[in-house]
């Protein structure tokens, strides 16, 4: 499975991104289960959000941190995203 | 309470709600204690909600509603809308009984966000039989719902002897009904299914053989279907991580009340288990001596105390210890350095005997007659 630069990228109706203030981070909810994520992991899913293709996240998030060459890190982050479930791009 | 601990302990994440134990189920492998019936004071609607909020406060997140049947309770959409509220995800743990279309989509406006059904079998025969009820079509019917209401769909089959060999009818049970998850929980040996043990112990054979279709399966539906395979610990060298290490995650508060570091834990002798009516979450998590009893490693006598997997499976389980050995202190006899390892093939054998006898000894239900009779 991998990403389709054509189509944008919606986080999936089936899990929950969510802030832990217990924990201090974000995490994603599931059945019986949760991931614990870093923030440039958050960051990245909160851009899924149906309206945005990979070029545009990239290009967003560059924007925000003022810097470049994020792609492949982006990339290989939605990949693993992909196959688990947490996103799609019906 | 006694201050027992040095260092303060991890918060938990997973509080089990146990809202009854009323069921109109009868499996024989049941998880509730035997003596069940002797429980019947439940916990009262701003009971619960006052442990939700204080658990959340805490650090728990996932929340699994389960019994008994938790339908049975007439609260639960005013629960789940206070769990919602609270930013929990919750499960809702049934077998679909009682279950309505209306419920479906009241529980969803409430904020539910997953529901588990469980099936006992592929076959109406018996699935309707291990429950002792007749559920089949029911709870076939509650799977599409819950699927046509946007709701993530676990399905839940207890995998024993009864029912091992439908291993393929039960994976494409799975498929047909479009779950998004599969849990074949083999058995674990604690409460009911501890007393029906001769009768649902599978052999090794039948293990080997049901493992090898489940994974063969698991990986032709990857990326459609997850599967959580519950190892059949009997089979294995060394035991489970019980819990995830006693009090650090998991949180279960009994159906009257009674706060368990594990669900099967209300069968331990002397722990004085405290309730929520008497003490406030954060008090029975830090401070209980329930709760500390097995936390970190102090507690171990050898084999563990010298082992080098100790921070690795703890232990294991002391339901399991206590159970099989007498004693909840010892090292859990599924690991093969345990002096009472070999209480693991005696009732392997006898299971095997029993499967062979002429009359086999029927299988005793979940029911309140029967847990009269055994407490």
């Amino acid at each position: 499975m991998s990403i389709n630069p054509d189509l944008p990228i919606q986080f999936s109706r089936t899990h929950r991104l969510q802030w832990e203030e217990a924990q201090q981070k974000n995490v994603i909810l599931y059945p019986e289960g949760m991931v614990e994520l870093n923030q440039s992991s958050a960051e990245i899913l909160k851009l899924c959000d149906g309206t945005r293709t990979l070029a545009q996240i990239v290009s967003d998030l560059e924007a925000a941190f003022s810097t470049s060459g994020l792609t492949n890190d982006i990339t290989a982050f939605l990949e693993v995203a992909l196959q688990n479930g947490w996103i799609n791009q019906n | 309470m006694a201050g027992l601990t040095k260092t303060k302990p991890t918060p938990p994440r997973w509080l089990l709600a146990e809202l009854t134990y009323a069921c109109p189920l009868q499996c024989p492998y049941c998880s509730n204690p035997l003596d069940y019936t002797k429980y019947q004071n439940e916990l009262d609607t701003e009971d619960w909600k006052r442990v939700l909020t204080q658990a959340r406060k805490m650090g728990a997140v996932q929340l699994g509603f389960s019994g008994g049947e938790p339908l049975t309770r007439q609260d639960l959409p005013e629960l789940v809308k206070h769990a919602r509220e609270l930013g929990y995800y919750s499960n809702l743990i049934t077998s679909g009984y009682g279950l309505t279309e209306e419920k479906i989509i009241a529980l969803k406006a409430a904020g539910l966000d997953h529901i588990q059904v469980s099936i006992q079998a592929s076959s109406q025969e018996l699935n309707d039989h291990i429950a002792g009820t007749a559920s089949f079509n029911h709870k076939k019917e509650v799977a599409h719902l819950v699927k046509k209401h946007g709701y993530p769909m676990v399905l839940c089959v207890v995998i024993h002897r009864e029912n091992i060999h439908q291993m393929p009818e039960i994976l494409a049970m799975a498929e047909e009904l479009g779950a998004d998850y599969l849990e074949l929980a083999n058995t674990q040996y604690y409460g009911w299914a501890h007393t029906n043990r001769d009768q649902l112990l599978p052999t090794k054979a039948q293990f080997e053989k049901a493992e090898i279709i489940a994974q063969a399966f698991k990986e032709q539906v990857a990326g459609k279907m997850k599967i959580y395979y519950v190892v059949p610990d009997f089979y294995e060298d060394r035991p489970k991580a019980c819990m995830n290490g006693w009090g650090t995650t998991f949180l279960t508060i009994a159906p009257d009340g009674v706060a368990l570091p594990c669900h099967s834990a209300r069968e331990l002798p002397g722990l004085d288990c405290p309730s929520v009516k008497d003490y406030s979450v954060e008090e029975i998590w830090n401070e209980s001596k329930a709760f500390n009893y097995f936390r970190g490693t102090e507690w171990m006598k050898e084999p563990c105390r010298s082992c080098d997997e100790k921070d690795k499976d703890f232990g294991g389980c002391h339901c399991q210890a206590y159970l099989l050995t007498g004693d909840m202190h010892n090292t859990d006899p599924v690991c093969s350095k345990s002096p009472h390892h070999g209480v693991i093939q005696e009732a392997i054998d006898s299971a095997a005997t029993s499967a062979l006898a002429e009359n086999e000894k029927p299988l005793i239900f979940r029911n309140s007659k029967n847990s009269k009779l055994l407490s």
